[in-house]
């Protein structure tokens, strides 16, 4: 059985049983002629059976979809013969792999008969496996449906039963963003020990040189590779420094404009200008930094008589910046939008002209909302991507000019995981280190900068 | 007293000049952006208008029935194994008769992109009358010829620095000067999916692929993310459960993307063992992502009905889950689709947790299903753009414009929407 057509089925027993539910509760309230009818509407009795059959098939469906690889695997090892076994010539360990890696329609010449019989039987429980299932949710779950057909009575209290469960879902999804950062922290520490087995955690953060190609030789030289992460912190910061430099001034005085000076008819054309920029894809900012920004830099760099790296950190940095301008601008707007009105009449009522009122009683009064916007700009500029993917260099450089090529975290990340994977090198795993190492550093910025941000709200609302 | 009011009357056209000159900073910050918006659309738009228009070259061709149907039978499978690289070569070869030797003839072939040959051989078994006889058709240029033809000033550079020899560029210019050049529509533009030759490779394929993907997210997460948002915002009692959720939620729309796709790899793809460079994968990832925009703008929402609508239900005797399923959440659901297109919007531009999954590869064939690999549109973009052949710059910009274009028309829809259903209280 494929799945659209179970699918179909699963949806068409789901509307009988709930058609069937709601006729039986109706047929019994029309049979009672004198006294006390069901306790609930007859569609909840109806929504009681679907309920029962949606989450038995779900939760089946769910728990097949993560067990179904090790159940296959259990099966395949089950049977594979001890001839097999003895005969194959590798690693035991890789005899499994082996097996699935082999197609049984098209093979290489010369491939052991049995493996290629132990294939088969791997593709056909793949593909049978399921319909099994199939089979056995739709059987099970009608069953609990029938259950919950035949408890239809003056007794039972189907509201207050369906209520209950849809308030149990709706907490399940609100679990489960709490289950994704479980999901994020666990993945990543996970790998990020296996890599700090292979290599000191000491080095990693203070480490000076990074050169993550690991030899596939042993006796190769410099097959260890080195994987210190010094280098590409610091370009992280420059361009997150170069970054903030463009974005803090022209966002702030942005901010200051639109919230201040600019009345309703420039304010309600320059917030969408903003909100577009906000919404450009970093893969279109990564493009222009890198087809236009780049060669543009060099050009007048280079008629001044100095020389700049093509994928400079300033080209990345200042593009960067740009796509930061519309994020702090926003939220300091809304920061100097809730400092209260009387702070600055009592600055007019002494004289104060407008720009003295922003600059001495504004200003001050927002900063604590302004350091926290800005807090939550670095960690997304710490944290941005394409950008950089596209636009800044590969090579980690320990260096403090902007005008030469710095690698960042998420470069890092990307080079290492993009292309043929082995989950054993401390190369792909040196992206999970570096992984966990981002998501921590932005956690702390977040989690600081809300706090910052909260309590600030409470001092003026 | 008078002492005073002097100094500040001495002070105050310095204080009013300094006043103009903030007001004048401010306005030179927002300046700034603006500006910086026109030249990022200005740059796109300039480069990416010419991958819309392709070049083709008119031959005269002859359908050779010795090539084409050597044994006359007129039987399908022959013709589809026919050599019609042949017949491009042999009407090349007749337009120019005095090319001989074998060095040239070869570079003389190169003209006509290796698409066409599919193009004829539909062309005849459309109308297999055409064996044996001549037409004159216009066929889609190389790559090669066609950047020459985008940008005349290339004719005038030294040969060396030039895509193209003295010869090459000879025979061009006759092409040109008997009027046997022209601009059509990039058909495969909007009709294919990746390819090696800039001039076949299309859109097509992670336009799909973007939507199998979006559709995913969706499916995925406006269910969850509106229930959560209903349990959080109208019937989580305060505790501090509720607030360690929010605590959460907050912080996962704050994490980088990219750590959204790291976890995609380490659980969907390491543990569950999911296909790779799927949409149904690339679909979960983002939805992950897109829950807390979702569920802010749902709460946000929420909070704008009014309590006495609340009041009123649970007046009549409603229970608490009646009076939201009922009246809360329908009133509430304009402002819940609109953050939800805007999630979506989102999702569609994200391209680095995809990355990590594998939606990077290089993909030729339009896919067909959610386990199909696939690419999407923001990682084609990255993809051409980190091809070398000269084509391709175009094309990648060309692709930001149909990416931009989506993200306008689904921006557009969400104002849509705000402004048509949305009821203000």
């Amino acid at each position: 059985m494929g799945f659209w057509s179970f699918f179909t089925l699963l949806c068409l027993v789901g509307f009988y049983v709930n058609w069937y539910g709601t006729t039986k509760a109706l047929r019994i309230n029309s049979n009672i002629e004198k006294g006390p009818k069901l306790p609930s509407l007859p569609n909840y009795y109806g929504r009681h059976a679907l309920l029962s059959f949606i989450l038995v098939s779900t939760t089946i469906l769910l728990v097949w979809i993560f067990l179904k690889p090790f159940i296959l695997d259990l099966l395949l090892e089950n049977k594979i013969s001890v001839d097999l076994t003895s005969s194959f010539d590798g690693d035991p360990s890789m005899l499994i792999d082996t097996i699935k890696a082999t197609n049984p329609n098209n093979f290489f010449p010369g491939t052991n008969p049995l493996i290629i019989e132990s294939a088969k039987y791997y593709e056909y429980i793949k593909e049978t496996s399921d319909s099994y299932v199939y089979l056995m949710v739709l059987f099970v779950a009608l069953i609990f449906s029938i259950f919950s057909l035949r408890k239809i009575s003056i007794s039972f209290q189907a509201r207050q039963s369906v209520e209950k469960t849809n308030i149990n879902i709706l907490i399940f999804c609100s679990v489960i963003a709490i289950i994704t950062t479980i999901g994020i922290v666990f993945s990543l520490i996970f790998e990020a020990i296996r890599f700090f087995e292979k290599v000191p955690f000491f080095d990693f953060l203070f480490g000076l040189a990074w050169s993550p190609q690991t030899a596939i030789r042993e006796d190769q030289v410099a097959s260890q590779g080195a994987f210190g992460a010094v280098p590409i912190f610091s370009g992280t910061l420059l361009i997150t420094l170069v970054a903030m430099s463009v974005a803090i001034p022209i966002g702030l005085l942005s901010a200051i404009y639109i919230s201040e000076y600019a009345n309703l008819k420039v304010r309600k054309f320059l917030k969408p200008v903003l909100e577009i920029l906000a919404g450009v894809p970093t893969v279109v900012y990564g493009f222009f930094a890198a087809i236009t920004v780049g060669p543009f830099l060099k050009d007048l760099v280079s008629f001044f008589g100095f020389s700049i790296a093509s994928e400079s950190a300033l080209a990345a940095g200042g593009v960067m910046g740009i796509m930061i301008i519309p994020f702090i601008s926003s939220l300091s707007d809304d920061v100097i939008n809730s400092v209260p009105m009387s702070l600055r009449e009592g600055s007019y009522a002494m004289g104060a002209t407008k720009s003295e009122t922003i600059m001495r009683v504004v200003l001050p009064a927002a900063l604590p909302g302004i350091m926290g916007a800005i807090l939550l700009a670095v960690s997304r500029a710490i944290g941005e991507t394409m950008i950089v993917v596209m636009a800044a260099g590969i090579a980690a450089n320990l260096t403090a000019n902007p005008f030469e090529a710095v690698t960042t975290v998420t470069v890092q990340i990307v080079t290492l995981l993009v292309g043929d994977q082995e989950f054993d090198s401390a190369k792909t795993l040196a992206a999970f280190a570096l992984g966990i190492t981002l998501f921590f550093a932005t956690l702390l910025l977040n989690l600081y900068a809300l706090k910052i941000v909260r309590k600030y709200r409470e001092i003026y609302d | 007293m008078t002492n005073i009011t002097e100094k500040i009357k001495l002070s105050l056209s310095k204080r009013q000049r300094s006043e103009k000159r903030f007001k004048f900073l401010g306005f030179i910050g927002i300046s700034f952006a603006i500006l910086f918006l026109i030249i990022i659309l200005y740059s796109i738009f300039s480069q990416g208008q010419s991958a819309f228009k392709s070049t083709y070259i008119e031959l005269n061709i002859f359908f050779d029935e010795k090539i084409i149907d050597v044994e006359g039978k007129r039987d399908i499978e022959d013709i589809k194994f026919a050599n019609f690289r042949k017949i491009i070569t042999n009407s090349l070869d007749n337009y120019f008769p005095e090319v001989e030797k074998r060095e040239e003839k070869r570079k003389l072939h190169e003209f006509i992109s290796s698409s066409e040959e599919k193009n004829l051989m539909n062309l005849v078994l459309s109308d297999q009358e055409l064996i044996g006889k001549s037409k004159q058709l216009w066929l889609l240029a190389s790559s090669t010829i066609d950047v020459i033809h985008k940008n005349p000033e290339m004719e005038e550079i030294v040969e060396s620095d030039r895509l193209v020899d003295d010869l090459e560029l000879s025979w061009f210019k006759t092409f040109k000067e008997n009027g046997n050049l022209k601009f059509g529509f990039n058909k495969n533009f909007f009709s294919k999916a990746d390819s090696t030759e800039p001039e076949q490779a299309g859109v097509l394929g992670s336009m799909l692929g973007s939507f199998f993907t979006l559709l995913i997210t969706l499916i995925l997460s406006f269910p969850i993310a509106v229930a959560a948002g209903v349990f959080l915002e109208e019937l989580a009692p305060k505790n501090r459960f509720t607030d360690f959720i929010e605590v959460n939620i907050n912080n996962l729309a704050a994490v980088p993307s990219i750590i959204f796709g790291l976890l995609g790899l380490a659980i969907f793809l390491n543990v569950m063992h999911l296909p790779r460079s799927a949409p149904i994968v690339g679909g979960m990832v983002l939805a992950l992502m897109t829950l807390p925009t979702i569920i802010i703008a749902t709460r946000a929402s929420l909070k704008a009905v009014p309590p006495s609508i609340r009041e009123a239900a649970i007046g009549l005797g409603a229970t608490k889950f009646q009076t939201v399923n009922h009246h809360v959440l329908p009133l509430s659901m304009p402002g819940i689709l609109t953050g939800t297109i805007i999630g979506m919007s989102q999702a569609l531009g994200e391209s680095a947790p995809l990355l990590m999954i594998g939606m990077v590869a290089f993909i030729v064939d339009i896919p067909g299903s959610f386990t199909d690999s696939a690419t999407v549109l923001p990682v084609q973009i990255y993809l051409w753009k980190s091809t070398a052949a000269r084509g391709f710059l175009e094309l990648t910009a060309a692709g930001v414009m149909v990416l931009l274009t989506f993200l306008i028309l689904m921006n557009g829809l969400a104002v849509f929407v705000r402004q048509k259903f949305e009821k203000k209280w």
